[in-house]
């Protein structure tokens, strides 16, 4: 296999991989924009989308109601988790709400294995067929799925934040939320909204990531904490950051994975994010870091 | 609560400590006291920088893991004396803390959570692939007790007097560091970082001298588990645990002496009250899933009614 | 002084709830055997049918009256099941509350290599004997170290033994390997290293994938730069099923080899067509229909199977390696009653045990008792299991 054909894989592999942590990672902005809140439960909604759109496929739905339902589902979730744990202790420091969510990533996750067992489930891809090859590189279906998932995605919140008036209220209450109330925007519904959103986003992510890593009731942990590190490259607030993060992160794991040495391909990627975070805060970097106050 | 009052309840909790140690012969009520005593340790630290410092760390596992290991290492693989290995232990994770804090403290609180994260995996896989000296995934079995002359620290009753002997003494020295000088300006440094600053504290070097505090108590939680368990590898020692440390502290209460006690206590005693209480419920086949759903569940309800922890539950913040 | 009030009903409550459990040590009629699995945590694929197992095994003891002991009485068992989450500390608490809370006779378990060894000082202290159902071969070496631990499983030595020989067998020596870096697969590249080595077979490359790990295609992309022969992965579902989807979009040349992990329905159900072809060392129980008549084996693993799928749902070789602890204990009480340490004897002396693992034959200085007949290559043919030449 020429080097060329090599490069063009791990790039492949890279970018498939960094569209779900850029999809995960925007979920952790989304809520800490509004809430400043860090919604350890994040992981846990995509494996739910996961799993979900694993049992409306068994239940004979076609693959759209299937994802389109798992989404409903857990961004029903998310609200739940915000009236139930956050709302209640919105006074409190904000690492009380983090100990809520962490509850309840445990508790979700017990759940799902109660339910759902332990055996990790396939699930057919969207569209059937072999892998596509593409500059040398073979890439499998589901992947390009993954991609135009994101990128509807995106475009979807892009033209939500800018261009609807619920979307500038979500901006409004995360730039100022005094001011926003001012304004006559309810802000506690904008917490609600920001959940509910984001287990939405993490719903979408697992669904279309099951048909390539099997939906497990753990597989929660692991990813969760890849997306919260791709929101982290935005500062957290920043939505392009966590896109930006995302595909960063697919890309040097990769990149290690397949250049250096397969074991510290996770350390060697969380090096690199840490040496960009302190260049950034040095300012070395062409872009800043968007900061909370 | 003053220091007379702080001295009588450690002398009482030693008095207790030494019967229980004496007395009681069931190895599992044992147990649970000495990991509640670790983990206690490991915490103690954590809430001084959770309370006071007002960062997270979300690698707190790492020393935890740096303790067990240079511990391990140096006695089974290296036949050094227990105590001195202990003691580069401690330095190692105060001087490991002092490294990597100075660095990343200038970060905002964000951006320290991270590389704190960060260290926590790297060192986390260090210990899998460096398997020369690690052991590797499998880990290092053969690990001598603790011992002082023919007196050897190889029996739970044994490990009960150690383990909570070190987590008197530390709650001891906290006590008496929250009353001095360096204690007033911690509580400054809480209370607002800017005007605590225009005081003339040293703000920064406060801090990073919490942090290496915290890791080098971590570390010596990690060593005992060493010695106590006899065996090590690196399955508890990542981010889970890290997650733990940090349930623990807010649980417990972060800022307060006790907190780490607290709610390591509190969080190893659900784990176990559960496991005696859901069999009782007789859902034969799923008892053990359900465990962890109420755990989960439980944790949150303590943290809503609780949101300032076990010590001060209704501390809101302004 | 609030800080003292609470203090003291968190001790007085934390007091009270350590006495849960507290068995008044009465009732000697019952034999009771400890057992603890990983339920939950990263071993629960492996644990749960053990599990399951474990409980079918005692509700067909007790539906027979139980065990007959030394002293001529049917006595019933009693098996107290804790999960130890795949957690060291969990284990360690939960081996000590069977030995000194629930007072049984001998312990079953863990699932998972790391909670064994975290358990091992725990067990030889109090002198009871632990039969366990992890591969590590650290767990029952240095035999004069490990008196009271036994082990089911083949150990990784023998197992990588069989494979090694069926590829020099057919003259594949540029091997490609990749295994998972916990325990397992570390463990299985050891073995193979050496086992290679002997046999003068080539490592042409050498890779490392994490157990949660969504995409191994970087890995494969070096391995087939490589060119190997034949490819082995060593792990278990579902990275080993994800590897395995990799390998073959890839289009990696050459047979791939798998560990005896994969040696489960849903490992060929999530591979799918790619599984396809794979061959692993493993275990008779998956190929129980397609043994000799002659075989001792084949009666005990095809009640075992039929009783299980009943039950539970596809057969697995984790489940038996729980099914041969328990036996193992159950028939060391009938010789020795409820004596820990006579109990520990018995098993010792176990000698061809027809057990589904394989058959054992304990002695002082081997504590798995198992030689290559537990050990057969298999292949998927089209999602079915056939044994393997």
């Amino acid at each position: 296999m020429s080097f060329e054909a090599q490069l063009a894989q791990y790039l492949a592999s890279g970018l498939v991989v960094g569209g779900v942590y850029a999809l995960i990672g925007l979920g952790f902005v989304i809520v800490y924009r509004v809430t400043r809140i860090i919604n350890f439960a994040q992981g846990e909604f995509v494996m739910l989308g996961a799993l979900l759109m694993v049992t409306g496929r068994h239940l004979g739905l076609p693959t759209a109601a299937a994802f389109v339902l798992a989404v409903a589902v857990v961004a029903v979730v998310g609200a739940l988790l915000e009236r139930v744990g956050v709302h209640p202790i919105r006074r409190a420091e904000a690492t009380a709400a983090l100990i809520v969510t962490i509850g309840a990533s445990i508790a979700i996750r017990g759940t799902a294995l109660a339910v759902w067992g332990t055996d990790p489930y396939a699930l057919d891809a969207f569209s059937p067929g072999p892998p596509l090859r593409v500059l040398g590189a073979s890439v499998v279906r589901q992947g390009f799925w993954v991609l135009a998932v994101a990128a509807l995605v995106f475009a979807g919140l892009w033209v939500f934040f800018t261009r609807t008036y619920a979307g500038s209220a979500v901006t409004a209450c995360a730039v100022n939320p005094r001011g926003a109330r001012l304004m006559g925007i309810r802000v506690e519904r904008m917490w609600l909204l920001a959940f509910a959103l984001s287990g939405g986003l993490g719903a979408a992510a697992g669904a279309v990531i099951a048909p390539i890593t099997y939906a497990t009731y753990d597989m929660g942990l692991m990813l969760g904490l890849k997306g919260f590190v791709a929101a982290v490259l935005g500062g957290l607030v920043s939505p392009v950051g966590a896109i930006a993060g995302g595909f960063l992160l697919g890309l040097l794991e990769s990149l290690s994975a397949g250049l250096l040495s397969s074991g510290y391909k996770d350390a060697v990627a969380f090096v690199v994010l840490i040496l960009l975070l302190l260049a950034q805060v040095a300012g070395w970097t062409p872009w800043r870091v968007a900061e909370e106050t | 609560m003053s220091a007379g009052r702080r001295v009588i309840l450690l002398v009482a909790a030693a008095v207790l400590v030494a019967g229980i140690g004496g007395l009681v012969r069931s190895s599992y009520v044992l147990g649970i006291l000495i990991f509640i005593a670790l983990n206690a340790i490991a915490a103690f630290g954590l809430s001084l920088v959770m309370g006071f410092a007002g960062q997270v760390s979300l690698g707190q596992a790492a020393f935890y893991a740096i303790g067990a290991y240079v511990s391990g290492v140096l006695t089974a693989s290296y036949g050094w004396n227990g105590w001195a290995a202990l003691a580069v232990a401690v330095l190692a994770g105060g001087v490991t803390a002092l490294l990597i804090g100075f660095p990343i403290f200038r970060l905002s609180g964000l951006l320290l959570a991270m590389a704190t994260l960060g260290f926590g995996i790297i060192v986390y896989y260090v210990l899998v692939n460096w398997s020369g000296v690690t052991g590797g995934p499998s880990g290092l079995t053969g690990i001598p007790p603790l011992s002082l002359g023919a007196f050897r620290f190889d029996t739970d009753a044994r490990m009960l007097w150690l383990s909570w002997g070190c987590l008197l003494l530390l709650l001891g020295l906290g006590g008496n560091l929250v009353d001095s000088r360096i204690g007033r300006a911690l509580r400054a440094v809480r209370g607002s970082e800017s005007a605590a600053a225009a005081a003339g504290i040293d703000t920064a070097r406060l801090k990073l001298g919490v942090f290496a505090l915290a890791g080098a108590s971590t570390a010596l939680a990690g060593s005992l588990y060493a010695h106590y368990l006899a065996f090590i590898n690196p399955s508890p020692f990542g981010f889970a645990f890290s997650v733990e440390l940090v349930v623990m502290v807010v649980l417990g209460g972060a800022g307060s002496l006790w907190g780490g006690l607290l709610g390591a206590a509190a969080v190893v005693l659900l784990v176990e009250a559960l496991r005696s209480a859901l069999p009782l419920l007789s859902l034969s086949h799923g008892a053990a899933e359900y465990e962890i759903v109420v755990f989960g569940l439980l944790l949150m309800a303590v943290m809503i009614l609780a949101p300032g922890g076990l010590t001060a539950p209704g501390r809101r913040v302004a | 002084m609030r800080i003292v009030g609470r203090m003291i009903v968190a001790v007085t409550l934390a007091l009270w709830t350590l006495t849960w459990g507290a068995v008044p040590g009465g009732a000697q009629e019952p034999y009771k055997i400890g057992a603890i699995f990983s339920i939950t945590g990263p071993g629960s694929s492996l644990g749960i049918p053990e599990r399951d197992t474990a409980l079918m095994l005692e509700a067909e003891v007790n539906a027979k009256g139980g065990v007959k002991g030394p002293d001529g009485k049917l006595h019933p068992v009693k098996l107290v099941i804790y999960d130890d989450a795949s957690d060291e500390t969990k284990a360690v608490l939960t081996a000590k509350k069977l030995i000194d809370e629930d007072r049984v006779t001998a312990i079953v378990g863990t699932t998972l290599s790391g909670t064994s060894l975290a358990i091992l000082d725990t067990v030889q202290k109090a002198e009871v004997p632990l039969v366990s159902c992890a591969a590590a071969i650290k767990i029952v070496e240095p035999a004069a170290e490990r008196k009271w631990i036994f082990k089911t499983p083949q150990s990784d030595q023998l197992i990588v033994g069989v494979l090694v020989d069926h590829l020099k067998a057919r003259g594949l020596t540029r091997v490609a390997w990749l295994n998972v870096d916990y325990a397992f697969g570390q463990l299985g590249w050891i073995e193979f290293e050496k086992a290679a080595q002997k046999a003068g077979l080539t490592i042409v490359a050498n890779e490392k994938f994490g157990q949660k790990d969504v995409d191994m295609t970087p890995q494969l992309t070096r391995v087939k730069a490589a060119s190997p022969q034949a490819t082995v992965i060593w792990s278990i579902p579902p990275s080993a099923s994800i590897a395995t989807k990799n390998y073959a979009d890839l289009g990696v040349a050459g047979p791939l080899f798998q560990s005896h992990g994969v040696g489960n329905k849903r490992y060929v159900e999530l591979a799918g067509p790619a599984s396809n072809g794979v061959l692993f060392p493993a275990g008779k129980l998956l190929v129980a229909e397609q043994l000799a008549d002659t075989d001792p084996q084949k009666p005990v693993l095809l009640a075992y199977a039929r009783d299980f799928e009943a039950k539970y749902g596809p057969r697995n070789t984790f489940g038996g390696h729980a099914w041969d602890a328990i036996q193992l204990v159950l028939r060391a009480m009938e010789k020795a009653g409820p004596d820990r340490a006579k109990v520990r004897s018995a098993i010792e002396g176990t000698r061809n045990f027809v057990g589904i693992t394989g058959v054992f034959d304990f002695s002082v200085t081997d504590h798995n008792g198992l030689d290559r007949r537990a050990v057969t290559m298999t292949q998927i043919v089209e999602g079915q299991w056939r044994q393997a030449k």
